[in-house]
């Protein structure tokens, strides 16, 4: 079980139709590799988020399969097109079950 | 005529590292949030004696990419940090049930607090980094356990505590009681120390802007820190940081904490007054 893990989001909070948008996102997260050993050679176990999803209105925007060697607190770039007012969502799957989520309005006018 | 070639190669080199500094980027301004407005460029402070025509933030040294991440808050990986203190800050520790909210309010109210330490601390009667006012605060008025220098959660404390003073000029004291300290501060920052024999002067003032290795060295201000640096992907107190440099000069070094830095950090803080607190800053 990942701690203090806390996704954040930046989005713009409004666009012109058919305006090309900028969405950044992080989650804190450990994202330990499951490669390493501790102190008495025991291998700490795996605990990645294992997928990130943006949908805007239900639409998916990026889908993304992450693997171990993705490092500490994965970040994320990209654009999206808004053609009508709605909401982006922002799910990340961690390995352990929790699903991690937020969200951001988004005007077009 | 052979030798006197040799000397006039050994020449050309000399008057190579004197000429200007070679700066990432001359005219960049550094505003984060698009708001608050730094300043990373600014005239020495008297003490300094002519040391330096002007005094340069860490940042102007860096590279376009590197400059930029700091420019935004959340592209500054170190505001990881700073949020985490934020629950650390309203969360109660110790055998008197008190976090730090409830004495000082919001982490905003200590807007100004950084700028002015190290400081001459009146009931102690000696000079207290920030790191040690927390602890103090810790002890005798939260009665928990302190925090150890550069450990735990006081690197993110600071951070926090640096983060709402983003823009405000450093302003420590260097007379009165602290004068001493400062003397000895000074005292160690133009004393040699290692196997290579380098001062802290030996670099950071007679070669800032030239590179060391595939790094242009900084005139070593303290404005920026707590720094993330891209090296070690974590926020890196000044004492740690103290700590690299006297190692690399192939020493014993103090350990972070001891009056030795405390002292060094007092002096550098000193040498970067008028500078803007620029922490947590991101860098190298």
């Amino acid at each position: 079980m990942a701690s203090g893990v806390k996704p954040r989001v930046k989005a713009p909070k409004s666009a012109a139709a058919g305006e090309v948008v900028t969405l950044k996102t992080l989650i804190s997260h450990p994202m330990e590799s499951g490669l390493r050993k501790d102190g008495d050679g025991n291998v700490i176990p795996r605990s990645i988020i294992n997928r990130f999803v943006c949908a805007l209105n239900g639409e998916t925007v990026v889908d993304v399969k992450m693997e171990p060697a993705i490092s500490t607190n994965p970040y994320f770039e990209f654009e999206a097109r808004v053609d009508a007012s709605g909401e982006f969502s922002f799910t990340w799957y961690d390995d352990d079950g929790s699903v991690y989520e937020a969200s951001s309005p988004i005007t077009v006018g | 005529m052979k030798a006197n070639t040799l000397h006039f190669a050994a020449l050309g080199f000399a008057a190579a590292l004197a000429a200007a500094p070679a700066l990432a980027d001359e005219n960049a301004e550094l505003i984060i949030n698009g708001e608050i407005e730094i300043v990373t460029r600014t005239a020495a402070p008297a003490h300094l004696d002519g040391a330096f025509d002007e005094i340069l933030s860490g940042w102007r040294f860096r590279s376009d990419e590197t400059q930029s991440m700091e420019m935004d808050d959340f592209d500054n990986p170190g505001m990881i940090w700073v949020d985490a203190a934020r629950e650390v800050w309203a969360t109660p520790d110790g055998s008197e049930g008190k976090a730090c909210a409830d004495c000082h309010g919001a982490p905003e109210d200590m807007a100004g607090v950084r700028p002015v330490y190290p400081k001459w601390n009146e009931t102690a009667g000696e000079v207290f980094t920030l790191q040690m006012m927390m602890n103090d605060c810790r002890v005798n008025r939260m009665g928990a356990e302190p925090w150890g220098t550069d450990k735990g959660q006081s690197i993110p404390m600071e951070a926090l505590l640096a983060s709402v003073s983003r823009g405000m000029p450093m302003d420590v004291a260097i007379d009165g009681p602290a004068a001493e300290t400062w003397e000895m501060g000074r005292e160690l920052y133009y004393t040699r120390f290692g196997q290579l024999e380098l001062s802290c002067a030996s670099c950071h003032e007679d070669n800032y802007g030239n590179m060391i290795r595939a790094d242009h060295l900084s005139q070593g201000q303290t404005n920026g820190f707590p720094t993330y640096r891209l090296k070690n992907t974590k926020l890196n107190g000044v004492h740690s940081r103290f700590k690299g440099c006297v190692r690399d000069t192939r020493a014993e070094t103090f350990n972070p904490g001891s009056p030795e830095f405390v002292a060094l950090e007092l002096y550098v803080a000193s040498r970067g007054n008028g500078l803007s607190v620029e922490g947590p800053s991101v860098r190298n």
